[in-house]
């Protein structure tokens, strides 16, 4: 019998630099932003960019998170999603219409309660239209990525083209409520209000998405879903429930996004989703298939570039996307944040 | 012969041989069976889809990739043919440089997009092809100083391709060189055609086969995947920048909707769909269907739409604008009761 090998475990710390690969990720954002300081140079205009940028991410993420957690639970590829986008703009937007008054109203309350009420509506449209389109079109084909982008694409032409059968071919105008309108000055730049409340609520759905996701059973449910999905279900889980929730969930958030998005226009069109859904894959390939956290990051970097790109050269502003899209699969193949799947 | 011309693929259907043979002859005889400039125009359209169809088909049929860059393919070789047309002068040596460079460009950018993204997951390619053709249709409307931005390119191809070069009385049809346009259009896809029904026949396309069935086994045999996925790509990218190089020739103008909207890649997926991936032939039946339908069911559905003007929301749904509705849910059914297509259907049935 030969005698054990020398083992002498040590528990040394992380070294610096490996920390500091580990955290780089979320390191990008405070960089991108320094660096959009040195390069733009006015520190007003600088302010303002960047929170527009930061309310264009938050828009993107909502849109993006629904995506990427689907994937990662089932292995399920949904080029429809820019088609809730749509319909929850399209349905959060004739609510806000139908309820004129009380968005024309000077008061910050109807104001605040007739978008709340959109985007209840819209998310109820949409989380209904997600189970439906679950059930209908994307159930049969499981486990067939190929079959699931072609179907997938047919839903969004149908969801498209029912768009325009219901609220006519036409893009719709909207004006933000009246307490929106307008900007306000600090330190000598100026910040639209209405971009000042999307971040607001992207920063809160991100720290909810994310207390549910740590902190409760459900969220770890998912996780584990994620990671390992079989032996969940072998102990007695039925992820395919969680799952069609999950859908429902990013389905509705979806549309979220959309009236969001179409009250930051100003402008909605049945084809705004399709568009969309370039900058939420950018976001969620960067970020990592099925990483929430890394859709976030992902998407604060994608918004924040292309404001600052669109400042300083108009011309390259969605090229910017694809050229920090390359760097960054470059760094990591597999995303800032890969999922470790279990096999 | 033709058994040879064909790389041994023969349609392997009675019904379906019959068809291929009246669409052949057809649009051979196209000028002479038909009056008027539509059919002819038709006929045109005809030939290039399917040879755009057909390369995007082995891709996604034979490699079991799917890419939503076709369009930017097919749109960077017409442009090659206007921009060399334009600066050049009109001349046979500008159509010639043109299609070259742009199927140059178009490898150029598939070799990047294919290493980029199938290194790491397939699934990402269709993700990341979506992004770069967005990207690139942005940038061709956006510099209009090279492009012409969204009103597109107008210019001169070589007279002898024109209808102004009259050569002359044919069985009662007067030979213009618009009609020697047409029959470059026909030779050219005909050619290409053969070309890449030998390329899937072959012992590469063989591995593209096996690599979409099992790539994980392709690998382990010792095939490298990679290898193949891109230069699967790169072929097919080559063959629908030369399809847009015929399309700039025969259209003598270019612009963003023509070439590289999403509606057109929707319509190269519904095509390749209907037909029957992975057969080659689908790629046929599916873009002849297509463009019939496009020309000539929009009239109908207008009339239909009129027909019902009485009732609620049926009008609006056969609205001659919606039809790509029915498209989206014929091409729903069809992935989901008709993997194989039409041709796959035929085939079928000759065997039950």
């Amino acid at each position: 019998m030969t005698a054990a090998p020398d083992h002498k475990p040590t528990f040394s710390n992380l070294s610096l630099t490996e920390r500091l690969d580990e955290a780089m990720p979320m390191l990008l954002i405070p960089i991108l932003v320094v660096l959009g300081f040195l390069a733009i140079g006015s520190p007003s205009s600088w302010l303002t960019l960047t929170v527009s940028g930061l309310a264009m991410g938050m828009m993107i993420f909502i849109m993006a998170s629904g995506l990427t957690l689907v994937f990662g639970l089932m292995d399920v590829i949904n080029f429809g999603h820019g088609a809730f986008v749509s319909v929850g703009a399209f349905v959060g937007v004739s609510v806000l219409i139908a309820l004129g008054d009380w968005t024309g109203a000077a008061s910050l309350l109807l104001n605040m309660s007739a978008i709340f009420l959109a985007v209840v509506a819209a998310m109820m449209v949409t989380g209904a239209l997600g189970w439906g389109f679950e059930r209908v079109i994307v159930k049969p084909v499981y486990g067939a990525h190929l079959k699931q982008i072609l179907v997938t694409v047919g839903g969004l032409i149908v969801i498209e083209q029912l768009i325009h059968v219901v609220w006519g071919p036409d893009e719709i105008f909207i004006n933000r409520p009246e307490t929106l309108k307008g900007a306000v000055t600090f330190a000598g730049a100026a910040m639209e209000k209405y971009r000042l409340l999307a971040v607001g609520i992207g920063l809160v759905l991100f720290i909810a998405m994310r207390m549910v996701l740590r902190r409760t059973k459900i969220g770890l449910i998912v996780r584990a879903g994620v990671e390992n999905g079989p032996m969940v279900e072998a102990l007695g889980y039925r992820l395919r429930m969680v799952f069609v929730g999950v859908f429902i969930a990013g389905s509705a958030l979806a549309g979220l996004g959309g009236v969001m998005w179409g009250l930051y226009q100003e402008v909605i069109t049945a084809g705004m989703g399709e568009k969309m859904m370039v900058l939420v894959f950018i976001v969620a390939i960067i970020g990592g298939l099925g990483s929430v956290e890394g859709a976030f990051i992902g998407a604060l970097l994608v918004g924040l570039l292309q404001n600052y790109v669109a400042f300083l050269e108009p011309k390259l502003a969605l090229v910017s996307n694809i050229a920090l899209m390359t760097a960054i699969l470059m760094w990591r193949p597999q995303g800032m944040m890969p999922v470790v799947k279990a096999k | 012969m033709i058994v040879k011309l064909l790389s041994g693929d023969q349609p392997r259907s009675a019904i379906l041989t019959a068809i291929l043979l009246v669409i052949l002859i057809c649009l051979a005889g196209a000028p002479f069976i038909f009056d008027g400039v539509r059919p002819l125009d038709t006929a045109a359209r005809i030939c290039i889809f399917i040879l755009l169809v057909a390369s995007y088909d082995l891709l996604l049929g034979y490699g079991g990739i799917v890419s939503f860059a076709h369009t930017m393919f097919f749109g960077l070789g017409a442009y090659g043919v206007a921009l060399a047309s334009i600066h050049m002068g009109r001349g046979f040596d500008a159509l010639l440089v043109g299609s070259i460079s742009g199927a140059l460009a178009a490898v150029v950018l598939a070799l990047l997009i294919g290493l980029f993204s199938l290194r790491v997951r397939a699934i990402f390619f269709a993700m990341i092809t979506l992004a770069v053709a967005s990207a690139v249709a942005v940038l061709v409307s956006q510099f209009s100083a090279i492009t012409g931005g969204e009103d597109g390119l107008t210019y001169k191809i070589p007279r002898v391709l024109t209808s102004a070069n009259r050569m002359g009385e044919f069985m009662g049809t007067k030979i213009s060189g618009k009609i020697l346009n047409y029959y470059l259009v026909f030779t050219a896809t005909l050619i290409l055609f053969l070309l890449l029904l030998r390329i899937v026949n072959s012992p590469f396309g063989r591995v593209l086969q096996a690599i979409r069935e099992n790539d994980f086994r392709a690998e382990a045999i010792g095939y490298r995947v990679v290898w193949y996925r891109t230069a699967a790509t790169c072929l097919s990218a080559a063959t629908a920048a030369l399809a847009g190089s015929l399309f700039a020739i025969w259209l003598r103008y270019v612009g963003p909707d023509t070439t590289l909207s999403f509606e057109i890649m929707l319509d190269i997926l519904l095509m390749v769909v209907i037909g029957g991936m992975g057969t080659m032939y689908g790629a046929v039946i599916g873009a002849t269907l297509f463009i019939l339908a496009q020309t000539y069911l929009q009239n109908l559905m207008g009339s239909a739409s009129e027909a019902t003007s009485a009732l609620p929301l049926i009008p609006d749904l056969l609205d001659p604008d919606r039809w790509l509705m029915w498209l989206g849910i014929l091409f729903i059914l069809s992935v989901y009761f008709f993997p194989t297509g039409i041709v796959g259907r035929l085939r079928e049935s000759r065997r039950a």
